[in-house]
């Protein structure tokens, strides 16, 4: 074998005590590089070796406290700032309401920290690589031996001199241990790109196969498929298959009394229906508001028959004339329902009431445009004593 | 049967030397399973099934299936989660308390009971996952920057219970790991298999059981053990928030916290009790798990079980005491409603059997042991069915009252749970070192020095 580099030598001992002497011993000694190996921590081993105090704590203390500050601060922010609710009278920062979080976020990051802090910062693992390994020594140390190791990288190491003192401390056995130079660059193997390449397919396929797929099953698919009653769709809930249901024979739902002069142009004056409706300020309001939404682009804003659009339309005629004066409400009513000559049907977007408001408005459109003297007379009097008030 | 109780008993026995104690923990890790382990795991394997089924089915058609419906909105689901996390608690009280009051005994045991909390914690995971209905929503849980510009209300118990538990999960097994780096170096060192060494040489991070790394192990063993502590008690402490901070009679209750953790230790060490006495036996760790361990875990659940008894009695008199007719009710009807029969077997299991172990010959019998754990498993489960079920089954409103009745689903994923603990048990104990070796090694007879620092003549 070429390339062999001396790691240091190291002796084997078998018990508790004696390993501790031999610790001071390598101490006295003056070697700084050296480390014991026992298969479980031998208690006064530190001083022995005179090693400092672990600085562990430290990482604990301030990752602790970090998560502390992050926890609340965090919770400050979400809750007092960017969306503040009152949630059971608690104020927007309420502090004992947030101690569990704040406990459980420290206790978590200190931990993590000083495991991982631990193991990375102070042992520069994972290290399998070390020329300790796949020797016999570190085979007894696993198991029931106490192992002593002198590196030749102190700078008091001699190999005799080192063997020597080794050997006048009574050891099982002594062991020389090489290591060979490693030179190649793990990163580019073949092996390890197929791996990363592999990685990259299945987290592709499956993000792929869960955004585009899973999430369009049962049940994933937020809860489309139920059942219940979809418009136009089939329905298995009743047992002629349709979801839409006709109403039960012999009913009628409330506001839907069917209007039995539909559909005749001349009806009969028996089948038109009395207004229902008193002429009452509220009443003409609703009226006004609906006739000029549905009535005034064609009969205009004051039923004079001068459409806004006039010209694309044949014109409608006027409400002021004598024909249309003489209509019984009901008349007008049964317009509005059924349409005349080229006007539609206005059923599907005034209801009843609506229906019978825009005849009593076109009633007050009608008195108001072919006013007697006693009418002028009144709205006279009504003006003054509107103004004296 | 003349124990000398005033020296402290080995905690290893049988003048085992520390070779012996590693080939006695390792030999399951090397021989290969037999016919009786695949039995078992076949049992355990299928209750697990009928679980994942029932689980399937309750996703795939929804949570009707499940028993619960108003006024009981809370039943076996979040009775099995807070069984769950109860048992995991023994582990850490093993594993932390006892390793800060320097309780040599607790190393036969710790590395079981560890395993045992994070089996248990998965275990109790799934129920509050479940109980939302849509699991794969969970996500929303937790406070992330989402499009809806919403946060989680850090105010509510149900999400501190969020962080509680993730962060148990996370700390045992963190804790669980740091105990097992030793042991994963001793298997690499004496294995002859290829793949086993790989494996074992992955986690053991390249261990080298140099003494300057035992020196910060040691350390951060015990600033784990020492944040652990806190934490189990945290724990257990806000999954009875979950309840106390409600406002309804049976739940509102200043006691709820102390008597959870008590009624937590309680059923774990009962469960720890009930599984060490088949493994003990199973891989001849008699030596290492003594009667006397079982027997001091033994005291352990007698104590917890007054304090739990005494919690029962105490809430009555405060019912009384405090003269509320809504809470004096809840707990006359709990004694003696429609749920007299779950209330009597939780008292009866939870507070009369136990003081068989007063005596020293039931202690330290295995039988009698068996009988008594086993009953206080099953007195646990109920004493968290007494408290969800009875609390809500009567409301404030009489006619809304009604009785809760679990269906096959609830039962199916109630057995499924206990399938997957086992499951996971089972496959630790030919996976892992059920017994820390490192640690049993430390506490053997002659294995530190004859006074620590001390010069001995070489």
């Amino acid at each position: 074998m070429h390339n062999k580099n001396l790691f240091g030598v190291s002796a084997l001992f078998d018990s508790p005590d004696k390993i501790i002497s031999v610790a001071k011993k390598t101490t006295d000694a003056g070697y700084k590089k050296f480390d014991i190996n026992t298969p479980y921590p031998v208690h006064g081993m530190e001083k022995a070796m005179k090693l400092k105090p672990s600085k562990l704590g430290f990482i604990t203390l301030v990752f602790g406290l970090t998560g502390s500050f992050i926890a609340l601060l965090f919770m400050y922010w979400t809750m007092s700032v960017d969306y503040p609710m009152i949630i059971s009278g608690k104020p927007f920062f309420a502090l004992p309401a947030f101690i569990p979080v704040t406990f459980e976020v420290t206790v978590l990051l200190a931990t993590l920290a000083t495991v991982i802090g631990m193991i990375t910062f102070f042992f520069k693992f994972p290290e399998n690589h070390h020329p300790l390994h796949d020797t016999n020594y570190m085979k007894q140390v696993s198991k029931d031996k106490f192992g002593l190791v002198i590196e030749s990288a102190d700078k008091n190491f001699e190999l005799e001199k080192v063997k020597e003192f080794l050997q006048s401390l009574n050891p099982i056995a002594i062991e020389e241990i090489y290591y060979q130079e490693k030179a190649n660059n793990s990163l580019l193997e073949p092996r390890f790109l197929t791996l990363l390449f592999a990685i990259a397919l299945v987290t592709s396929g499956t993000t792929y196969f869960v955004l585009n797929k899973l999430l369009y099953m049962t049940p994933f698919d937020w809860m489309s498929t139920q059942l219940k009653l979809n418009p136009q769709k089939p329905s298995d809930l009743f047992s002629d298959g349709y979801g839409m249901r006709s109403p039960v024979k012999g009913t009628v739902a409330q506001g839907f009394m069917p209007y039995l002069a539909k559909g005749n142009p001349n009806p009969n004056s028996n089948d038109l229906l009395e207004n229902p409706y008193l002429i009452t300020e509220e009443n003409i309001k609703l009226g006004k508001s609906k006739y000029l939404t549905f009535c005034s682009p064609c009969h205009g804003n004051f039923g004079d028959g001068d459409s806004r659009l006039r010209g694309q339309f044949p014109n409608p005629p006027s409400l002021h004339s004598k024909r249309a004066q003489d209509f019984k409400d009901g008349m007008i009513y049964h317009v509005i329902v059924n349409g005349q000559n080229s006007m539609p049907s206005y059923a599907p977007y005034l209801n009843h009431e609506e229906r019978w408001s825009v005849v009593n408005y076109i009633r007050v459109l009608q008195r108001a445009k072919n006013a007697s003297e006693s009418d002028i007379q009144f709205a006279k009097k009504e003006n003054v004593k509107n103004a004296s008030n | 049967m003349n124990i000398d109780y005033s020296q402290e008993a080995p905690a290893v026995a049988g003048r085992l030397t520390l070779a012996e104690i590693e080939e006695l923990v390792a030999k399951p890790l090397d021989t290969r399973p037999d016919k009786k382990y695949f039995i078992a795991l076949s049992i355990s394997g299928s209750a697990l099934m009928i679980g994942a089924i029932c689980l399937a089915l309750s996703f795939y058609y929804g949570l009707g299936l499940w028993g619960n419906n108003q006024p009981i909105g809370w039943a076996f689901d979040i009775v099995n989660f807070v069984f769950w996390v109860g048992i995991g608690h023994a582990g850490t009280l093993i594993s932390a308390i006892l390793f800060l009051l320097r309780q040599k005994w607790r190393t036969g045991i710790a590395r079981f009971a560890e395993a045992m909390t994070i089996f248990a914690v998965m275990c109790a995971g799934i129920f509050p996952a479940i109980h939302t209905g849509r699991p794969w929503l969970d996500g929303y849980l937790l406070p992330y920057p989402n499009q809806h510009s919403l946060w989680v209300n850090f105010t509510s118990p149900l999400l501190w219970d969020v962080f509680a538990v993730s962060t148990y999960f996370t700390v045992s097994l963190v804790f669980w790991y740091i105990g097992l780096i030793p042991d994963f170096a001793t298997l690499r060192d004496r294995t002859s298999s290829k793949i086993k060494k790989t494996i074992y040489s992955l986690f053991s991070l390249g261990w080298r059981h140099s003494s300057r790394h035992w020196q910060h192990y040691e350390k951060s063993y015990m600033l784990l053990a020492g944040f652990a502590t806190p934490l189990v008690l945290s724990v257990h402490t806000i999954v009875s928030f979950d309840f106390a901070v409600s406002i309804l009679p049976g739940w509102h209750t200043t006691i709820f916290p102390p008597y959870f953790v008590a009624g937590a230790i309680f059923s774990g060490f009962a469960m720890v009790v009930t599984v060490l006495v088949f493994v003990r036996k199973i891989f001849d760790l008699e030596n290492i798990i003594t009667m006397d361990h079982l027997e001091k875990m033994n005291k352990v659940i007698l104590a917890t079980g007054m304090m739990v008894g005494y919690a029962y009695g105490m809430e009555f008199f405060i019912a009384w005491y405090s003269g509320v007719q809504a809470e004096q009710f809840v707990f006359v009807n709990r004694a003696f409603g429609p749920y007299a029969w779950a209330y009597w077997i939780m008292v009866s299991c939870n507070v009369i059997f136990p003081q068989l172990f007063w005596v020293k010959k039931f202690r330290r019998s295995i039988p009698v042991m068996m009988v008594v754990v086993i009953l206080v498993n099953v007195g646990m489960w109920f004493e968290r069915f007494v408290i969800t079920v009875t609390s809500l089954h009567r409301d404030f409103l009489p006619s809304s009252w009604a009785y809760y009745t679990p269906t096959l689903y609830d039962f199916g994923i109630l057995i499924g749970s206990f399938g997957l603990f086992f499951t996971l048990v089972i496959l630790f104990t030919k996976s892992l070192p059920v017994v820390s070796i490192s640690e049993v090694k430390a506490v053997a007879e002659g294995a530190q020095p004859s006074h620590h620092g001390g010069v001995v003549n070489a």
